[in-house]
């Protein structure tokens, strides 16, 4: 062997030496939020570029990512230093495999949000980290066909049918937009915005009378839902293409519409029943695994996350608005601003009936979402009966609550015990 | 080394291979199958087969597989025969056919769906040849045979050349002297492909056939893309069961039911196709 041989295998050695060290030395941020890759690069460069030891940003799917989680909390050691998720996913997650953050000396300024977090324990299991909600979008084209009188900041559902009937009637095609798809999250817009606006419930009035004038009233409203809809995951994509002209989406999946054609869009409130305008928000945290390699970095990233500069990157790079109180500044992205006026005016209504997200399901958060989503499916494309589907579904709604002994959630009225279904 | 061991030499890495991530894994889904918390129990099999969609997923799967493989057969069949009797060029066209083979089930349904969106190519075409007055939506609930065609039109496009690839050199062991000697008789050309290619092709067919059937019984990207909530089949209920509930039980419960399909599938084809003793090419 020569001596540039044995110099080049020498530098290698080093090489891959320091590279292992600058490995071990980030912290993994295993994360199901901000996965497309614009959004991902810019979580990588803009919010977590500022953080000193540096983080390997790894958003992925939710399956994935707590197929992970539960390989290393089984193994009993891992990588992920922190855990990036939304409230639902971290509820189906034991306790006892999360840090406890009570010591952290962060969290979000709101109280309900941090009682969230607990997880039904007595401390923090994970931080908040940034929220979001659903709002309703429409193209500019279709603000002409509002039924005399609406104010499109303080539509009713009556209101919202009579807009899609009219758009209906004069371009010939059902325009109402509905995220109905595989990945769609229309159990949200039932368990938060469907039924509270007509049962001011969800789960103690899921059979209710009120509950079936909800779906009749929704049948009404699909009557002018471009058919579709059963394809749609991301109602920017349809708002963008023409296919939809009224939506109804998660703030994060309608951010590109109004990123990209600003002048096009309107965001505004959702529609309000008779018992007021129910919403919901979106609850996402960052939380520390038992399993942490460097709980102390791990800890750190997590403050960072908390900070305002932080969070108001996160805004930039995710829609996703911050959970502590920050200042918002003027050159805010257009879909920023969109969402965040409607969201303000959504909560600021004098009728307004915010909901909480499900707690205490624990692993049955996929079950509950089932029996939203069944039921919308054998009512609404099925056409089966709407008080038939209501009692059958009330079954598996019920078996749910009893086996997890989930305590109501706003708007439903307090419970001892399980919440139970009326 | 001993000529008696080397055979078992070299097949050992491929079992141990299959042991470690087959069969261990097999057993571990099969043992998630049957116990919940508390010991064996038929529970998971009952909560899936339970479930309103369930029948409707088996039956969506059955009528896909049985319109998608025979389309499939008869086509890769005509393709190879075509492939085979070709002077020049029969390699580029071999290449060209075999293009959707490299791509992913759900790159494939995307294609499909880019067609078939209400804002898609096909309706852009229709509309601009003035056919429609403005753009339809083919796929919707309320047209289930148009989603069904289109998803069957995209399992066609996406997996036929698997079994062309593997029935494209099944032709080609055929010795030349059997047509040589029937055109000698005067049999007619479809007389040769039934009386000398389709009889001699049956270990090709066979393995084709397993192949395509057994894929055919774990559609599901293609099926995701084209059909959204609304053409649910078996693998899209696993899915469902191991990510959206968490529950690995029902989803290892309906991997099994899957595979006793595949498996009861793959013995009627062995059965069906089977070559005689000692009737070898």
């Amino acid at each position: 062997m020569s001596f540039k041989t044995k110099l080049a295998g020498a530098m290698t050695g080093v090489a891959v030496l320091t590279s292992a060290v600058a490995v071990q030395a980030e912290v993994l941020f295993w994360s199901t939020q901000a996965r497309p890759a614009e959004e991902a690069q810019a979580m990588r460069v803009e919010v977590l570029g500022g953080f000193g030891p540096g983080v390997d940003y790894q958003p992925n799917e939710a399956g994935p990512w707590l197929t992970r989680f539960k390989a290393e909390i089984e193994a009993g050691s891992g990588s992920i230093g922190v855990l990036g998720s939304l409230h639902g996913d971290f509820s189906s997650l034991d306790a006892d495999t999360l840090m406890d953050l009570d010591g952290l000396g962060v969290m979000s300024s709101s109280e309900t949000f941090n009682n969230l977090a607990k997880l039904g324990t007595d401390s923090m299991q994970y931080v908040p980290w940034m929220q979001a909600s659903y709002i309703m979008a429409a193209n500019k084209e279709a603000l002409q066909y509002l039924p005399e009188g609406a104010n499109i900041d303080a539509l009713s559902y009556d209101e919202l049918i009579q807009w899609t009937a009219n758009v209906h009637e004069a371009v010939g095609q059902p325009k109402f937009g509905f995220p109905a798809g595989p990945k769609g999250l229309k159990h949200r817009f039932f368990q938060g915005y469907l039924y509270p606006s007509y049962t001011n419930g969800v789960v103690r009035t899921f059979a209710s009378p009120e509950a079936v004038t909800a779906w009749e009233k929704f049948k009404e409203l699909w009557a002018h839902t471009n058919p579709a809809s059963t394809n749609y995951n991301f109602l920017q994509e349809q708002l963008l293409s023409g296919d939809a002209w009224i939506v109804f989406d998660h703030t994060s999946r309608l951010a590109q519409a109004f990123n990209e054609r600003p002048d096009d869009f309107v965001a505004f409130p959702a529609p309000a029943g008779p018992t007021g305008r129910g919403f919901m928000p979106v609850l996402a945290g960052v939380a520390i695994p038992e399993t942490a390699p460097d709980k102390d970095a791990a800890m750190a990233l997590v403050k960072y996350l908390l900070k305002p500069e932080t969070q108001l990157a996160t805004l930039r790079a995710t829609s996703f608005f911050p959970v502590v109180d920050v200042d918002l500044p003027d050159d805010l992205p257009p879909a920023v601003r969109a969402a965040g006026d409607a969201v303000a005016k959504m909560s600021a209504s004098p009728d307004a009936n915010p909901g909480l997200l499900p707690a205490g399901l624990g692993s049955k958060g996929g079950d509950f979402n089932r029996v939203f989503v069944d039921t919308f499916e054998r009512i609404v494309l099925a056409g089966q009966p709407i008080d038939r589907v209501l009692a059958d579904q009330k079954r598996a709604l019920a078996k749910i609550m009893d086996d997890t002994g989930a305590p109501c959630w706003a708007p439903d009225a307090p419970s001892d015990g399980a919440c139970p279904v009326e | 080394m001993n000529a008696r061991v080397l055979p078992y030499v070299l097949i050992a890495p491929v079992t141990l291979f299959l042991c470690v991530f087959f069969l261990y894994p097999f057993f571990l889904v099969a043992q998630q199958a049957f116990t919940t918390g508390n010991g064996f129990t038929m529970d998971n099999f009952r909560e899936v087969v339970s479930y309103w969609k369930f029948p409707i997923s088996l039956r969506n799967t059955f009528l896909l597989a049985l319109a998608v493989v025979p389309v499939q057969l008869a086509l890769s069949l005509l393709m190879a025969t075509m492939v085979n009797n070709m002077k020049r060029g029969r390699d580029l066209v071999l290449y060209v056919w075999t293009i959707p083979l490299g791509i992913s089930d759900l790159a494939a349904g995307i294609i499909w769906l880019a067609i078939f969106e209400q804002s898609g190519f096909l309706n852009s075409m229709l509309y601009g040849l003035g056919v429609v007055d403005q753009p339809a939506s083919f796929l919707s609930y309320q047209n289930m045979t148009v989603v069904f065609i289109a998803i069957m039109l995209a399992e066609i496009w996406r997996a036929t050349a698997i079994m062309l690839v593997i029935i494209v050199a099944g032709i080609g062991l055929i010795p030349k002297e059997y047509y040589e000697a029937a055109e000698v008789f005067g049999a007619s050309p479809w007389k040769r492909f039934v009386k000398i290619t389709l009889p001699l092709l049956r270990p090709s067919l066979q393995t084709a056939l397993i192949l395509r059937v057994v894929l055919a019984f774990e559609v599901f990207a293609v099926v995701a893309a084209l059909g959204g909530s609304i053409f649910p089949v078996l693998m899209e209920q696993i899915y469902e069961n191991q990510f959206n509930l968490q529950n690995g039980g029902t989803a290892a419960a309906l991997a099994l039911i899957v595979l006793a399909i595949s498996i009861s599938f793959t013995l009627v084809i062995l059965r069906a196709l089977r070559v005689p003793k000692g009737a070898t090419i």
